[in-house]
C-alpha cells in the first residue's frame, strides 16, 4: 500500500523501492542546498571573528557605494557593510527560525505523540486545543504579544514558536496513529513496557525522520515570518540587523538603490529555498526506507 | 506465585498436572455500527502447565480475539470482555494496566503473524531483546547482551553476536520471526501465545519455526497456544485442539482424538479443504462454501448449518450444546455428528433432497 503511493507520487524513486539494500542517493539539487545552509550557518556562528565591520557603524564606508573589494557587497545608505549586516542578520533570521520550531517540536511533538497513542479523550481535547492554536489569527497574536510584552528577539521567538506548535502537533499525531497500530507497538505492550516507554522508544523513533524534514521546512517557514514580522516594525528595533528591517528599510529606496532590499531578499530567498530543498530531499529518503521495511 | 493458593485438598501446584489456565464462559464483544458483535461467545477450556493446545479456525472464527481476551491485550475502547480467565493463579479479567504489565513478557509472551511488522525497524535486534531483560530481569548490560546472544543461538540463528548489531530490514522472514520468539521467550513465560505464527512466512520455513516453537516449548516445559487457520499446522504439534466457528469452540479433543474420529462436519470440512500430496494432479480444491456467520446478529440454531452438508431443519433452530464424546477430553457441539449413525442418516437424506451445500443460500444468511 504504502509502496504504491510512494510510487505513483514520485516515479523518480520507483527503481529504489524494488531492493531494499540498495544505496539510495540524494540529488544534486540536495547538496547545493546543504552547502549553502552550512555556509550561512558558520558565517552566523562565526561572524564576531570574521574581519567584518561591525554591522551598525555607520560611515564605514561611503553610503550606497557599490560593491567593491573591501566591501563585497556595497554599503547602505548609511555607509554601514551590507555584507556584515546580511551575516548577523542571519544570527537573528537562524536563530528564531531553529529556536521556534524547536519549541514547536517539543510541545508540538509531545503533544501530537500523547494525542495520537493515546487516542480518544485525550486526542479529542489536545486536538481540539490544536484547532483552536490554529484557527487563531497569527498576526493578531503577534501584535497583542508584542503590545503586552514588547519588542524584543525573545518575544518574537516565542510568538512563532507558539504559532509552530500547532502544525506540528498535527503532524506528529497523524504520523503517531500510523504507527501506534504496528505490531511492533503491541509487541513492546506484550513485553510488559510502559506507555511512556513505548512512546519515547517505539513510536518516537519512527517519526522522528518524517517530523524533522517537515521541522525544517518549518525553519524556512518561521524565518519568512520573521523576516515579515521585521518589516512590519514588529521584531528586533534597528538598527541591530535582521533580513527583514534590511527589506524593509531598503525598500524605502527602490527606485534609486534596489540592491539594498534585493540582496538581502535574495539571501533570504535562498536560505528558504535551501531549506526547502533538503527538508524535501530528507523527506523521500526517509520515506523510500520506511516502505522498503 | 503458584504457592499464594494452594490450600487443604488441593495437590501440589508444582505437579506436572497442574492447570495453568482456566477460561470459562468468556465473552468479547465490540461496538460496531451495525451493533454488537460477539467474535468470542462463551469459549471455556483449560490448559495445563507445559501442554500445547492448537486453535483453529478460518478466518473470523474469533480465534484471533479470543487469544487477546486471554491476554487481555483488547483495544481499550469499545471491546467489553467477561468470564473468568484464570492464569498461573492471577485473575486475568479486571486487573489494571500496571497489574497486567507485571504479567506480560515475564509470564505470558506472545509470537505475532507477521515478524515484518512486529519487530521495531530503528531498533538493533540486540536492543530489542536486551531491553527486556534489563527491564524484566535487571541485568546489566553485559549480562543481557550475554543472554541475547545464547538466546539468539537457540532460535537457530547463526553468528548471533553478528546479528546482534543488525537491523530487521537486513534479515531475512524466517530469521526475523526467530528473533520475535527469541524475544518472547527472553524472559522465560510460563505460557506462549503464537498467532499464526508462520502465515506470513515462506513455506519451507514454516515447518523449521514450528518444529523451534515446538522445541523450545518442551525445553522450558512452558505451555502453548498455537493459533492457525490451518490443522495441518497443528496436526503433530500440539496436545489438545480446539476448533473454533463464529466464536464459539465447536469441537476440541486430543490432537489424535481428534483427527481420527472427529465428530463436527465443519472439522471435517476444515481437514477437507487441505490439499493432499497423494491426490492426483488437478484434483480440485475442496472449499467450504458460503461465509462465516455474521456475528452481529448471528443465525438460530447452529451457527455452522447454513454451509452444513450434515445440516437437518433441526439445526436451523435449535443451537446444539458443546457436549463430552465418549473418548476422554472429546467435546463436539453437533446434532448429527460426524462418523454416527445420525450423522450418516442426515447426510444420506440430504442427498437424496439434493439441498445439500447450496451455497447460495449460505451466503443470505
Amino acid at each position: 500500500m504504502a509502496e504504491a503511493l510512494v510510487a505513483i507520487e514520485d516515479p523518480a524513486v520507483l527503481p529504489d523501492t524494488v531492493g531494499v539494500r540498495q544505496p539510495r542517493r540524494f540529488t544534486v539539487l540536495f547538496w547545493i542546498a546543504v552547502v549553502w545552509l552550512v555556509l550561512i550557518i558558520a558565517l552566523a556562528v562565526f561572524a564576531s571573528v570574521l574581519p567584518l565591520d561591525s554591522p551598525t557603524q555607520v560611515f564605514a564606508c561611503i553610503p550606497n557605494s557599490a560593491p567593491s573589494w573591501h566591501h563585497l557587497l556595497g554599503c547602505d545608505e548609511l555607509g554601514r557593510d551590507m555584507l556584515s549586516r546580511i551575516v548577523f542578520g542571519a544570527r537573528v533570521s537562524l536563530e528564531v527560525g531553529f529556536t521556534a520550531v524547536f519549541i514547536g517540536l517539543v510541545f508540538g511533538g509531545t503533544a501530537g505523540l500523547v494525542a495520537g497513542y493515546f487516542g480518544g479523550k485525550t486526542d479529542l481535547i489536545i486536538s481540539s486545543a490544536m484547532n483552536v492554536l490554529l484557527a487563531f489569527p497569527a498576526l493578531v497574536l503577534a501584535l497583542a504579544v508584542i503590545a503586552f510584552l514588547g519588542q524584543s528577539l525573545r518575544n518574537v521567538i516565542l510568538i512563532l514558536g507558539l504559532l509552530s506548535i500547532a502544525p506540528l502537533a498535527r503532524l506528529v499525531r497523524a504520523s503517531t496513529v500510523v504507527y501506534a497500530q504496528r505490531e511492533f507497538v503491541t509487541a513492546a505492550r506484550m513485553m510488559g513496557f510502559r506507555s511512556r516507554r513505548i512512546l519515547f522508544r517505539e513510536v518516537l523513533p519512527n517519526v522522528m525522520p518524517s517530523t524533522l524534514s517537515f521541522a525544517i521546512v518549518a525553519v524556512a517557514v518561521a524565518i519568512v515570518a520573521e523576516g515579515a514580522l521585521s518589516f512590519l516594525g514588529l521584531s528586533v528595533r534597528p538598527p541591530a540587523p535582521t533580513w527583514g528591517n534590511m527589506i524593509a528599510e531598503g525598500s524605502t529606496y527602490l527606485s534609486e538603490n534596489a540592491w539594498l532590499a534585493l540582496c538581502p531578499a535574495a539571501v533570504l530567498c535562498l536560505t528558504v529555498l535551501a531549506l526547502n530543498f533538503a527538508g524535501d530531499g530528507l523527506r523521500s529518503f526517509f520515506d523510500v526506507k520506511d516502505s522498503a521495511l | 506465585m503458584s504457592r499464594g493458593h494452594t490450600t487443604a485438598g488441593h495437590e501440589y501446584p508444582e505437579i506436572p498436572a497442574e492447570t495453568l489456565l482456566t477460561v470459562e464462559d468468556l465473552r468479547t464483544t465490540f461496538d460496531t455500527p451495525r451493533g454488537k458483535l460477539t467474535a468470542v461467545d462463551g469459549v471455556s477450556f483449560e490448559l495445563e502447565a507445559g501442554r500445547t493446545l492448537g486453535v483453529v479456525g478460518e478466518s473470523g472464527s474469533g480465534k484471533t480475539v479470543l487469544s487477546r481476551s486471554v491476554m487481555r491485550l483488547l483495544p481499550k475502547r469499545g471491546a467489553t470482555s467477561t468470564g473468568r480467565v484464570r492464569f498461573n493463579g492471577h485473575e486475568m479479567v479486571g486487573l489494571t494496566q500496571k497489574q497486567l504489565r507485571g504479567i506480560w513478557g515475564t509470564e505470558l509472551a506472545m509470537v505475532f503473524q507477521d515478524p515484518m511488522t512486529s519487530l521495531n525497524p530503528t531498533m538493533r535486534i540486540g536492543n530489542q531483546i536486551t531491553e527486556s531483560l534489563r527491564y524484566h530481569l535487571g541485568m546489566s548490560s553485559s549480562e543481557a547482551t550475554e543472554h541475547a546472544v545464547v538466546l539468539l543461538s537457540s532460535v537457530g540463528i547463526p553468528t548471533p553476536e553478528r546479528r546482534l548489531h543488525d537491523y530487521p530490514h537486513q534479515l531475512s522472514g524466517g530469521l526475523r520471526q526467530r528473533v520475535t520468539i527469541a524475544i518472547a521467550l527472553a524472559c522465560g513465560p510460563r505460557l506462549l501465545f503464537a498467532d499464526e505464527p508462520t502465515t506470513a512466512l515462506d513455506v519451507t520455513v514454516q515447518a523449521q519455526i514450528l518444529d523451534l516453537l515446538a522445541a523450545q516449548q518442551r525445553e522450558r516445559s512452558m505451555a502453548m497456544i498455537l493459533v492457525t487457520h490451518d490443522l495441518g499446522v497443528v496436526a503433530g504439534r500440539t496436545d489438545d485442539i480446539a476448533v473454533m466457528y463464529g466464536g464459539k469452540i465447536v469441537e476440541q479433543a486430543p490432537t489424535k482424538t481428534l483427527f481420527a474420529e472427529m465428530r463436527m462436519p465443519y472439522t471435517e470440512a476444515l481437514l477437507g479443504s487441505i490439499p493432499r500430496a497423494d491426490q492426483p494432479s488437478h484434483t480440485p480444491l475442496q472449499a467450504i462454501p458460503g461465509r462465516p456467520p455474521d456475528l452481529v446478529s448471528p443465525p438460530p440454531g447452529c451457527r455452522f448449518a447454513p454451509r452444513c452438508p450434515y445440516a437437518q431443519p433441526r439445526c436451523r433452530h435449535e443451537e446444539p450444546p458443546l457436549r463430552e464424546a465418549p473418548t476422554k477430553g472429546h467435546r463436539f457441539a453437533c446434532w448429527f455428528p460426524v462418523g454416527t449413525p445420525e450423522g450418516r442418516q442426515a447426510l444420506e437424506e440430504n442427498r437424496v433432497r439434493g439441498v445439500a451445500l447450496d451455497p447460495a443460500r449460505s451466503v443470505t444468511t
